[in-house]
C-alpha cells in the first residue's frame, strides 16, 4: 500500500509541475491575445492551490508578470490580469511571498500606481497590501521612495478599495516612530479621519487601526487628533461610539486603544470621562472568559498601560467586574479540559499560554504600583504568589519579564515585604534570575531586591547569606545607567544599620577605585545613591583608618563641583558622618579648606544645606569626646561661634534648635 | 372640572346629539391628565417606554416609587415616595428596615435597571441596596433572607438569602450611586458604583423580584431613581450588548433540515399572502413561476380587490354597497359588521371623503381624501424612525394583517381595535395592500409630514403604470378620471373643513348620524347589548365636539390608517363566506410569533425584550 501511495503522489506531482510549464509558456506567446487568455487561465488556476503557486514561482512565472506588468506596449486589461495573478500568488506562503519580495515586485507594483487606470490601481494596491502586511516583507520598502507616501495618500479619494488597500498598508507598515512622523507629516489624519465614518465597515476598522498605530507614544498625533471633527463630531466621540458594546469586539478594542494611546500621550486627562466611564469599562470587558484569547491579551496590555501612571483608574479598574479574580483565569491555560477534549484547542490554548500569563502579570504590575489595598487583593488572589514564582523561572522571557515585574510593583509595599513575599521566600528565584538574564529583566530584578533589602524586611538576612555582594557590586559597573544605579542602590540599602562586618564586606568588594567611580558618575541618580552608601558606611562611629584621605577628597570635590542642592546635603551629611567618629574629626579638624567650605554652606540661602552643616559643627565640637575643648577652640578662633549665634535667630525651628544645642556645648 | 375652558371646544349646534357629552367627557379625562403629569413624570414615562418597549404596563406595571404599604415602619418616605429615611432606634440587627417598590420587575424588560443614591450614611452607614420577593420580612435589611438579596455598605459584602455576606465591591457611603441591574434572560444581577459596573453578583435569580432597599441606623437616607433621571451608569450600552446576543441568536437558529422544504413553505405562504390581499397578478405571476396552484378564482379576487380600494380611499357608502351587490347575503347576515361600516362611512363623512357627501360638497380638500403612498404607510406609528423603504419585497409581511394578532394578549375583537389605535399603539400596522404593489415605482424617501401628491387611485389602477397593469385592476377599476382633478397637493391643515366644507354634505352627515344612532338602538333590542358596538358610535360622534376635528384628542379616528382595520374585518368576513381561512397563514405566523413573545414575557422568558417582531418586519 505504501509503495502505491507513494508511486500516486510522485505521478501527481509531475502533472502538475507538466501543466504549470504549460501556463508558463504561454505568457511568452507572440500573440498578445494568446497572452492574455493565459494569464487569465492561470488566474483560475492558482486560485487556493498553494502548489500551484509555488510551481509558477518556481518556473519563473513572476519575472515575466512584473515584465508583462510593467511593459506600456501590453494593454491595460492584460496589466491588470497580471496584478490579480500576482496578488493570488501572494495569498499563499510566506515563502510565495519571500520570492516576490526578492523579484522586486514592490517597486514594480507602485510604479504601476501611476497608472490613471482604477481598476489596475485596485489590483495593484490589493497585491501590495498582501505583501506588506505579510511579516517577512521588510516595512521599509514602503519609506524608501518618498514620492510613494503621498501619492497613497491622493489615492485615497478614489474608491472604497483603494481606501481599504491603503490604510491597510499603513496600519501595518507604520512601526516606528519615524515612520509615524513620514505619515503624519503627509496629511494622514486629514485624509483618514474621515474614513472613520465611511459606509464600508472594512474602511472603518482598518482607518480606525491607522489611528491606533499612529497615535501610539506620540504626543503630536495624539495632541492633532483630539482636535479633528469627524462630520462635525470630535474625533474622541467618534472612537467612544465605536466602543459601544453592540460594535464588533475587534471595533470596541481598537477604538479604545486609540482613546488609551491618547490619554497616555497627554492629549486626554485620565479624568475625561470618555476614559473612565468608557475606555477603562471597554479594556475591562476585553479581558473576560467571553473574548478570544488574543483579544484577552491585547485588552489586558491595553488596560495595564492605561492605567500605569494613575492611581485614580487604577482604584476603578480594581473594582469593575471583579477585575482581579478575572485575572487569575489567565493562568488556567491550557485547561485541564481542553487537553483531553480537543487536541486542536489544545494547540491554541499552549500557543496562547504564555501571552496570557505575562499579560495578566503586566496587568497585576499596573494594578498595584500604588495603592497598598490593591496589592492585598492582587497577594489575596488565589494561588498569586506561587504564579509569581513559577513566572520568575518560566522559559519565555516575556513571561520572566512581566512576572518579576510585577513582584516589583507588590514589592513596594512594606506590609507584602514582612509578610507574602518572606513566606513564598520570592528571593530565592529572584537572585537565580539576576545570574543571567538580559538588562530589561535584571533591571527590574534589581529594581525588587532594592526593595527586598530594605532593613525592614525579612528576607535581607538570607539575601546577605547568598552572597549578593558580589553580583551587586558587578551591576554598579554595568553601562546601564538603571543597573548601576540599582546595583549601588541595593548596596546602600544593604549598608543601612548594618553590621561592621556587612560594611567592610561591601568596601572590600565594590573597592575605593569603583567607589570613586561612582562618585563621578554622569548619572546624578548614581552619584546619590553612591553618596547614600557612603553616608551608610560611615554612619555608625567610621573608623577611617584605611580610606580616609580618599573620602576626604571624594568630599571635597564634589562641595567643589556643580551639583545639585541634593548631592550637597548628602555630602554635607556625610561629613557630619565623618565628624563624628573619633580617627575622622582629626581628618577634617586638620584640613581648613574644609573647614571654610562648612562655614560657607552654614551660611548658604539653602536651609537644607546649612543644617547639615550645622549638624557637621555640632559634631566637632560635642562635649563628652576626647579633644573637644580643642576643637571647641579653634571652631571659635574660626568665627563658628558667631555665626551658630546668628542661626538661633534663624526662621527654620529645625535649623535653630540645631544651632542652639550646638551653642550649649560652648556654654557647659 | 375646569379642564374644559383649557381647550376650549367649540360647542357645535348639534345639542341633541348623543356623542357631545361622550366627547367632552373624553376631553376632560386627557386635559386633566395631561395637567397632573409633572415634568419629573413625563420624563419617567419617556424612559420607561424607551428603556422597556416590550414592556406592557396594563399587565405588569413597572416600578416607579417605593411602597407606602409594603415597609417596616421604621421606614419613612417622602418626595414622591422616592426618599427613604430610617426612623427606628437603630440598635442592633433587630432594628433593621426595608421597603420594596410599588411594583415586581417585569420579565418583558429583558434587562431592568435602578439607582440609588446615597444621601446620608447616618450613623453607620448600614444600608443594603436589592432585591426582594413579594411577603419577604420587611424586618430585615435585603439579602438576609430566602428570595432576598443585597449588597451592604458598610463591609460591601453581597448577601444572597443568607446571613453571612460574601466579599463582593467596595463600601460605599454618603454621596455615593450605587446601581442595581437584573438580567431576567440569563437570572444575573450586577451592581454599579458611581458608574462602574462591579460585576455580577447574584445568579439564578428567582421571577418577580421587586427593588429593595433597606436601613438601619438613624440618619441614613437614600434617595431612589427608577428612571426618573439620567442614570448614571449607562444601561443602554448594556442592553445594546444582550438585543445583539439575542439577534444573533435568532439569526443562527438552525431552519428546516431537509433541503429546499423551508423555501417551499416561503412560497406557499407569500402565495397565499397575495391572493388573501387580492394582488391578482402578481399573485397569478408568482404562482406560476413557483410552481404553485391557487386556491381562489380569479374574478373573486378581483371582487375583494375592488371593494378593499374602495375602503382604502374612504369611499364607505360605495364600498358598502359593492358588497351587498356582489356578496348579497353577508352582510345581513353579520350585522356587526355592518354596524362597523357604518361607522366609518360616517367618520369618512365628516372627513370629507365618503362619496355621498362628495357629490354635495363639489371641492374636497385634498388633505383629507387622499389615503397616503407608501412611504408615509411605514410611518405609521411604530415606524417612525424610518422613512426610507429600500426594499420593498419585505412589505407584504404588514398588509391585512389582523389586528386581533396584534393585540393577542388584551384579545378583543377585530374591530374595537380600529379605535383603541391610537390610545395603543399596535405591535404590528397594517398598512393597505393596493398602495403598496401599486406605488412601488414611487417609493422615494419623502418624509412622512409631507403631503404626497401621489392620490390613492393610481395606487394600483394606474393606466399608465406597469404595476398597475400587473395588478390587472384598471380595467374593472371604478371610473374615477372626473376625481383627479381635485388631486392638488394640499398640505394646509386649515383648508380642512367638516364634511369638505358644504352646508348639504354637514345636514347629509347629521341626518346619517342618526340613521346610525337609530340603527345602534335596534342592534341593542335586537342582540343585546354590545360594549364595542357602544364605544365606536361614541368616539365616532365625539367627532362633532370639537371645531377641528383632525387636530382633537378623537380625530385619530379620521387618519386613513385607520380604514386599513375595516378593510381587513371586510376582507376577511369575505374569504369567510368562501371558505377561505379570514388570516393568511403569512399573518397567523407573523402573530403567533406575537404571541409567542407575549407568552414568553408572561412566563419570564426575559429575551422577549429583544425579539420583537417589529424588528423583523423592516
Amino acid at each position: 500500500v505504501m509503495r502505491y501511495d507513494f508511486v500516486l503522489s510522485f505521478v501527481t506531482m509531475q502533472e502538475v509541475t507538466a501543466t504549470s510549464r504549460h501556463y508558463v509558456d504561454r505568457l511568452f506567446d507572440p500573440d498578445p491575445q494568446n497572452v492574455l487568455q493565459g494569464v487569465i487561465d492561470m488566474k483560475n488556476a492558482v486560485i487556493g492551490n498553494n502548489r500551484q503557486k509555488a510551481n509558477l514561482i518556481v518556473l519563473g512565472a513572476v519575472p515575466r508578470l512584473l515584465y508583462l506588468l510593467q511593459q506600456s506596449s501590453s494593454s491595460l486589461e492584460l496589466r491588470t490580469e497580471c496584478a490579480v495573478v500576482l496578488g493570488s500568488l501572494a495569498m499563499g506562503t510566506e515563502n510565495n511571498i519571500k520570492s516576490l519580495v526578492d523579484c522586486h515586485i514592490i517597486p514594480a507594483l507602485l510604479q504601476g500606481l501611476l497608472c490613471s487606470d482604477l481598476i489596475f490601481i485596485e489590483a495593484c494596491l490589493r497585491c501590495l497590501r498582501t505583501v506588506f502586511i505579510s511579516p517577512v516583507t521588510p516595512v521599509q520598502l514602503l519609506y524608501t521612495d518618498p514620492t510613494v507616501i503621498p501619492h497613497l495618500m491622493s489615492l485615497l479619494s478614489l474608491s472604497q478599495h483603494t481606501q481599504e488597500y491603503i490604510t491597510q498598508i499603513f496600519a501595518h507598515c507604520c512601526k516606528t516612530p519615524e515612520h509615524q512622523t513620514v505619515l503624519f507629516n503627509h496629511g494622514a489624519i486629514q485624509n483618514i479621519a474621515p474614513l472613520l465614518i465611511s459606509p464600508s465597515y472594512k474602511v472603518r476598522m482598518q482607518a480606525l487601526k491607522c489611528f491606533s498605530v499612529l497615535a501610539y507614544e506620540n504626543a503630536q498625533v495624539s495632541m492633532t487628533l483630539v482636535n479633528v471633527l469627524v462630520d462635525g463630531e470630535q474625533l474622541s466621540q467618534v472612537f467612544v461610539r465605536m466602543m459601544q458594546r453592540d460594535k464588533p469586539i475587534e471595533m470596541q478594542l481598537t477604538a479604545a486603544k486609540c482613546l488609551t494611546y491618547m490619554c497616555r500621550a497627554g492629549a486626554i486627562r485620565t479624568d475625561d470621562n470618555c476614559i473612565v466611564l468608557k475606555t477603562l469599562p471597554c479594556l475591562v470587558r476585553m479581558c473576560s472568559k467571553e473574548r478570544l484569547l488574543e483579544e484577552r491579551v491585547e485588552g489586558a496590555e491595553t488596560l495595564a498601560y492605561l492605567m500605569e501612571p494613575d492611581i485614580e483608574l487604577q482604584r476603578i479598574a480594581s473594582v469593575t467586574d471583579h477585575l482581579v479574580s478575572m485575572l487569575a483565569d489567565y493562568f488556567k491555560y491550557p485547561s485541564s479540559v481542553s487537553a483531553i477534549t480537543d487536541i486542536k484547542r489544545l494547540d491554541h490554548d499552549l500557543k496562547h499560554a504564555h501571552e496570557l500569563r505575562q499579560a495578566a502579570f503586566k496587568l497585576y504590575a499596573s494594578l498595584g504600583s500604588n495603592d497598598e489595598d490593591i496589592r492585598k487583593k492582587i497577594t489575596e488572589t488565589e494561588n498569586m504568589m506561587d504564579r509569581i514564582v513559577s513566572g520568575l523561572s518560566e522559559s519565555s522571557i516575556k513571561v520572566r519579564l512581566a512576572a518579576v515585574r510585577c513582584l516589583h510593583s507588590l514589592s513596594r509595599s512594606v506590609q507584602q515585604l514582612r509578610t507574602s513575599f518572606h513566606d513564598h521566600a520570592v528571593w530565592k528565584p529572584l537572585m537565580k534570575l539576576l545570574q543571567n538574564a538580559p538588562d530589561e529583566v535584571l533591571v527590574m530584578a534589581s529594581s525588587t531586591l532594592c526593595n527586598l533589602l530594605l532593613e525592614f524586611s525579612p528576607s535581607k538576612e538570607p539575601i546577605l547569606e547568598s552572597g549578593v555582594i558580589e553580583l551587586l557590586c558587578s551591576l554598579t559597573q554595568s553601562d546601564s545607567p538603571a543597573l548601576r544605579v540599582n546595583g549601588i542602590w541595593a548596596l546602600m540599602n544593604m549598608a543601612f544599620q548594618a553590621d561592621q562586618k556587612v560594611k567592610v564586606e561591601i568596601v572590600q568588594a565594590l573597592g575605593t577605585e569603583q567607589l570613586f567611580r561612582l562618585l563621578s558618575d554622569p548619572d546624578t541618580n548614581v552619584l546619590m545613591k553612591t553618596l547614600g552608601l557612603l553616608r551608610n558606611l560611615l554612619s555608625t562611629r567610621p573608623d577611617m583608618s584605611s580610606h580616609g584621605k580618599q573620602i576626604m577628597q571624594a568630599v571635597t570635590l564634589i562641595l567643589e563641583g556643580e551639583h545639585s542642592i541634593e548631592v550637597k546635603e548628602q555630602t554635607l551629611c556625610i561629613l557630619a558622618n565623618i565628624a563624628d567618629g573619633n580617627t575622622a574629626k582629626e581628618l577634617i579638624m586638620t584640613n581648613d579648606d574644609m573647614l571654610q567650605k562648612i562655614k560657607y554652606y552654614m551660611g548658604h540661602s539653602n536651609v537644607k544645606l546649612q543644617l547639615a552643616a550645622t549638624f557637621c559643627i555640632s559634631n566637632l565640637i560635642w562635649n563628652e569626646e576626647d579633644g573637644s575643648q580643642e576643637r571647641q577652640d579653634k571652631l571659635r578662633e574660626m568665627g563658628f561661634v558667631d555665626i551658630l549665634h546668628k542661626l538661633t535667630q534663624a526662621s527654620d525651628p529645625n535649623l535653630c534648635d540645631r544651632a542652639k544645642k550646638a551653642m550649649q556645648q560652648y556654654l557647659a | 372640572m375646569d379642564s374644559v375652558e383649557l381647550c376650549g371646544p367649540a360647542v357645535p349646534d348639534f345639542s341633541t346629539h348623543p356623542g357631545l357629552a361622550a366627547g367632552v367627557a373624553v376631553l376632560q379625562l386627557a386635559a386633566s391628565r395631561y395637567l397632573a403629569l409633572s415634568e419629573q413624570e413625563k420624563e419617567l414615562n419617556q424612559r420607561l417606554r424607551s428603556l422597556y418597549p416590550a414592556v406592557s404596563d396594563q399587565e405588569t406595571p413597572l416600578p416607579r416609587s417605593w411602597s407606602p404599604k409594603d415597609k417596616f415602619s421604621y421606614i419613612g418616605l417622602s418626595q414622591n415616595n422616592l426618599r427613604v429615611h430610617y426612623k427606628g432606634h437603630g440598635k442592633t440587627p433587630k432594628d433593621a428596615a426595608s421597603v420594596r417598590a410599588t411594583h415586581s420587575i417585569p420579565a418583558a424588560c429583558g434587562v431592568y435597571y435602578f439607582e440609588v443614591k446615597i444621601i446620608s450614611k447616618g450613623r453607620d452607614g448600614y444600608m443594603g441596596i436589592g432585591l426582594s420577593a413579594q411577603g419577604v420580612n420587611m424586618n430585615r435589611l435585603p439579602g438576609w433572607d430566602k428570595h432576598s438579596y443585597g449588597y451592604h455598605g458598610d463591609d460591601g459584602h453581597s448577601f444572597c438569602s443568607s446571613g453571612t455576606g460574601q466579599p463582593y465591591g467596595p463600601t460605599f457611603t454618603t454621596g455615593d450611586v450605587i446601581g442595581c441591574c437584573v438580567n431576567l434572560i440569563n437570572n444575573t444581577c450586577f451592581y454599579t458604583k458611581n458608574g462602574h459596573s462591579l460585576g455580577i453578583a447574584f445568579t439564578d435569580l428567582p421571577p418577580n423580584l421587586y427593588p429593595t432597599v433597606g436601613l438601619q441606623t438613624p440618619g441614613e437616607v437614600v434617595d431612589a431613581n427608577f428612571g426618573q433621571h439620567p442614570f448614571v451608569f449607562d444601561i443602554e450600552d448594556y442592553m445594546r450588548e444582550w438585543r445583539t446576543k439575542i439577534q444573533a441568536q435568532i439569526d443562527c437558529f438552525p431552519i428546516g433540515e431537509r433541503e429546499g422544504e423551508w423555501q417551499a413553505m416561503i412560497q406557499k405562504m407569500v402565495a397565499s399572502y397575495l391572493v388573501h390581499h387580492s394582488y391578482c397578478a402578481t399573485a397569478e405571476a408568482f404562482a406560476k413561476s413557483t410552481d404553485q396552484a391557487v386556491h381562489e378564482e380569479l374574478a373573486s379576487i378581483k371582487n375583494r380587490q375592488k371593494i378593499q380600494k374602495l375602503v382604502l380611499s374612504g369611499r364607505m357608502g360605495e364600498a358598502i354597497e359593492t358588497t351587498q351587490q356582489l356578496y348579497p347575503s353577508l352582510l345581513e347576515r353579520n350585522s356587526d359588521l355592518l354596524f362597523m361600516l357604518k361607522v366609518r362611512q360616517f367618520i369618512e363623512m365628516v372627513n370629507g371623503t365618503d362619496s355621498e357627501v362628495r357629490c354635495l360638497g363639489g371641492r374636497s380638500p385634498k388633505s383629507q381624501d387622499s389615503y397616503p403612498g407608501s412611504p408615509r404607510l411605514f410611518n405609521s406609528p411604530v415606524h417612525k424612525a424610518s422613512n426610507v423603504i429600500t426594499d420593498h419585497l419585505c412589505f407584504p409581511l404588514f398588509p391585512g394583517f389582523d389586528s386581533n394578532y396584534c393585540n393577542g394578549v388584551s384579545s378583543s375583537k377585530g374591530h374595537t381595535s380600529a379605535h383603541s389605535h391610537k390610545s395603543c399603539p399596535p405591535t404590528i400596522p397594517s398598512p393597505e395592500p393596493g398602495v403598496l404593489n401599486g406605488s412601488r415605482g414611487q417609493q422615494t424617501n419623502v418624509s412622512a409630514e409631507v403631503e404626497m401628491e401621489v392620490d390613492h387611485f393610481s395606487n394600483g389602477v394606474s393606466e399608465s403604470s406597469s404595476n398597475g397593469f400587473l395588478n390587472g385592476s384598471s380595467t374593472h377599476g371604478i371610473d374615477l378620471e372626473e376625481c383627479d382633478a381635485d388631486m392638488e397637493v394640499d398640505s394646509a391643515q386649515s383648508k380642512r373643513q367638516l364634511c369638505g366644507g358644504s352646508q348639504a354634505a354637514i345636514e347629509r352627515m347629521i341626518q346619517f348620524g342618526r340613521e346610525l344612532q337609530s340603527m345602534s338602538e335596534h342592534l341593542r333590542r335586537e342582540r343585546g347589548k354590545n360594549s364595542a358596538n357602544k364605544k365606536m358610535l361614541k368616539d365616532a360622534f365625539s367627532l362633532l365636539a370639537y371645531s377641528d376635528p383632525w387636530n382633537s384628542p378623537v380625530g385619530y379616528q379620521l387618519d386613513s390608517i385607520q380604514r386599513e382595520p375595516v378593510c381587513s374585518t371586510l376582507n376577511s368576513a369575505i374569504l369567510e363566506t368562501h371558505n377561505l381561512p379570514k388570516q393568511p397563514p403569512l399573518a397567523l405566523a407573523v402573530g403567533q410569533a406575537a404571541q409567542c413573545l407575549s407568552l414568553m414575557a408572561r412566563t419570564g422568558s426575559g429575551s422577549c425584550a429583544f425579539a420583537s417582531v417589529d424588528d423583523y418586519l423592516h
